[in-house]
């Protein structure tokens, strides 16, 4: 490069031209967010707004709707119309699924954190190689396919099934306990689907535990206890925190596990509403449920968010 | 009194017994699973010796066929079409300065993440069965291919973009500095830099296509069997190890991937 090429003009000239082009090429940049975004706008957000439309619409006898403005599919979901004269009964029928489906996740989000929480700690604190064998491990199952395990589950539990004929060929008993088809199944099944959704996001907080602050604690003549209680618990929170919402959001709205394991008789959200779209023909009333769960899963988003920002608030 | 400092300050009682009794619990039912494919006798449950018989079973199955050949035009394209545009999206939304908008769309790209599958099910279905009395459009297995394509942007969006954060910029900018026009910087620095990232994601993206039972049932016109529902079908027959068979190689299509992915994400973090 010569000198002249530096005069401060040709400088000054080549940074702009140079800021022009970032600039332009930033403003470009933005566009190639498109595509991703109108499919998923079309083919996903749209999808969305429909039900929000066909729940305030009429059932057609074959499925589907008819264009007719009715808030029927709410009504239906907590009454009944009495065939005879017209008044409304109060139907606790659904509410009472949801209400199932609801202490069906909790108690499942409680025993996965009580479960994996010292399984994340326990990965966390091993030597780095050991730890991404155990990562593996755990990413192994949440990445297998849910029905596939679900079966695993399901032939396992059976009358028919390894537990049953090994405590029959033990003798302890001589008739199968019935457990395929119960709500046992089902919370089993829900255990066993999400307890690496629980494990992982624990593990990756728990990872970056700084450890010094532990010795601290241990300094002062804490026990173990309390180091446990009072220093590493409250230090991974956002990790816990993370991990009860990535189990209880699709525990809540479980489809495949209440299919598999409760058979069509322990119902949960999930099949109430394909059921709807299914054998029961009313579109409009499985969109009503659809968006009932949607607004409990906001809640719970809701809640999380109000949650970690707080906490940057505060730390 | 402090007793003499033998321990290790990280150990908490009885945490190592509850991670290998998870380990255990998560994989022995599919570890039976999988033993009971190689079972030569037809019962899914009595064990009478072994064969490889019911993969061949499996294999010589024309509805297995067919099921499996619907999953990988599924699953690949879907892999391919999500990939591309969550790669671009990753570049659009981490190589610009933040625009109006840009929390809105980082929260589109991941809206899937958040919904339940059950009612991204029901509105794709209500969506298509709205075009199709409508317009009377019907994409045939493009309906299935959109449906799996949507909720697949997210999952490959995510390593695509942690790789993009992580990546050094010192790089890019030199490219600019040597008057490398945008396009050049791309694809001579950024896109070689990215490519374990886009694997990484395409791996992913494949898994949950090549998986999914929730929404592929739901919106699954006839003769569009996937492999997940050809298994739901045989749950409800008079079941024989074949469904183990087949099951054990869904499995192992899953580990082979998420392997694939851990590997190419741990060679990056070295």
């Amino acid at each position: 490069m010569t000198t002249a090429a530096l005069s401060p003009t040709t400088l000054s000239k080549a940074a702009l031209f140079e800021a022009q082009a970032v600039k332009t090429s930033a403003r470009r940049n933005r566009l190639l967010s498109l595509p991703a975004l109108i499919i998923i706008g079309i083919f996903g957000v749209l999808p969305l707004v429909i039900i929000c439309v066909y729940s305030f619409l009429v059932a057609a006898p074959y499925g589907g709707v008819q264009w007719q403005f009715s808030t029927d599919a709410y009504l239906n979901f907590l009454f009944q119309r009495d065939i005879f004269d017209d008044t409304l009964q109060f139907t606790p029928d659904f509410l009472i699924i949801y209400l199932r489906s609801f202490l069906f996740a909790v108690v499942t989000t409680v025993i996965c954190l009580l479960l994996g929480f010292p399984t994340a700690y326990f990965m966390a604190t091993r030597p780095p190689a050991q730890r991404n064998w155990w990562v593996l491990l755990i990413t192994i199952p949440f990445w297998s396919n849910l029905l596939v395990r679900t079966l695993a589950i399901m032939f396992i539990i059976r009358d028919e099934g390894l537990i049953n004929n090994a405590l029959i060929g033990l003798g302890v008993i001589d008739k199968p306990i019935t457990m395929l088809y119960t709500n046992f199944a089902i919370q089993l099944g829900l255990l066993y689907a999400f307890l690496p959704f629980m494990v992982l996001p624990l593990y990756s907080s728990l990872e970056k535990l700084d450890f010094r602050l532990v010795e601290a604690g241990y300094d002062l003549y804490a026990t173990r206890r309390q180091v446990l209680w009072r220093v590493i618990i409250p230090l991974s929170k956002p990790g816990i925190i993370a991990g009860c919402l990535l189990v209880f959001i699709p525990a809540l709205g479980a489809y495949v596990t209440p299919l598999i394991l409760g058979g069509g008789i322990h119902l949960m959200i999930g099949d109430l509403i394909a059921q709807q779209f299914g054998s029961g023909r009313n579109w409009p009333l499985g969109c009503a449920q659809a968006l009932i769960l949607m607004a409990a899963v906001l809640v719970a988003l809701f809640l999380y968010v109000r949650n970690t920002s707080g906490k940057v608030q505060h730390g | 009194m402090a007793e003499p400092r033998m321990m290790d300050i990280k150990d908490q009682p009885g945490f190592r017994t509850v991670a290998v009794i998870c380990l255990l619990v998560l994989y022995i039912p599919v570890l039976i699973l999988m033993i009971f494919s190689l079972n030569s006798g037809s019962l899914v449950t009595h064990w009478e010796g072994v064969t490889l018989g019911w993969y061949g079973t499996a294999f010589l199955n024309d509805e297995f066929h067919a099921a499996a050949k619907n999953t990988m035009i599924i699953s690949v394209t879907a892999t391919i079409v999500s990939t591309i545009c969550a790669t671009l999206a990753a570049i659009g939304m981490t190589r610009v300065k933040p625009w109006r908008g840009l929390a809105a769309a980082f929260m589109v790209i991941n809206l899937p993440l958040m919904v339940p599958e059950i009612i991204t099910a029901v509105a794709t279905l209500s969506f298509f069965a709205l075009i199709a009395g409508a317009f009377g459009l019907n994409f045939g297995i493009g309906n299935l291919i959109l449906a799996h394509t949507v909720f697949c942007i997210p999952f490959a969006y995510m390593p695509i973009r942690a790789r993009l954060e992580d990546m050094d910029l010192t790089l890019e900018t030199a490219a600019a500095d040597l008057y490398a026009t945008p396009w050049n910087a791309f694809k001579r620095i950024t896109l070689p830099l990215l490519v374990p990232g886009i694997m990484s994601g395409a791996a992913l993206a494949f898994i949950v296509s090549f998986d999914d039972f929730t929404i592929t049932q739901l919106v699954a016109g006839p003769g569009q069997t996937t492999l997940p529902l050809y298994i739901w079908n045989q749950i409800r027959r008079p079941m024989t190890p074949e469904i183990n068979a087949i099951s054990t190689i869904l499995l192992m299509v899953s580990i082979l991937f998420v392997s694939v992915s851990f590997l190419i994400a741990r060679r990056r973090a070295k």
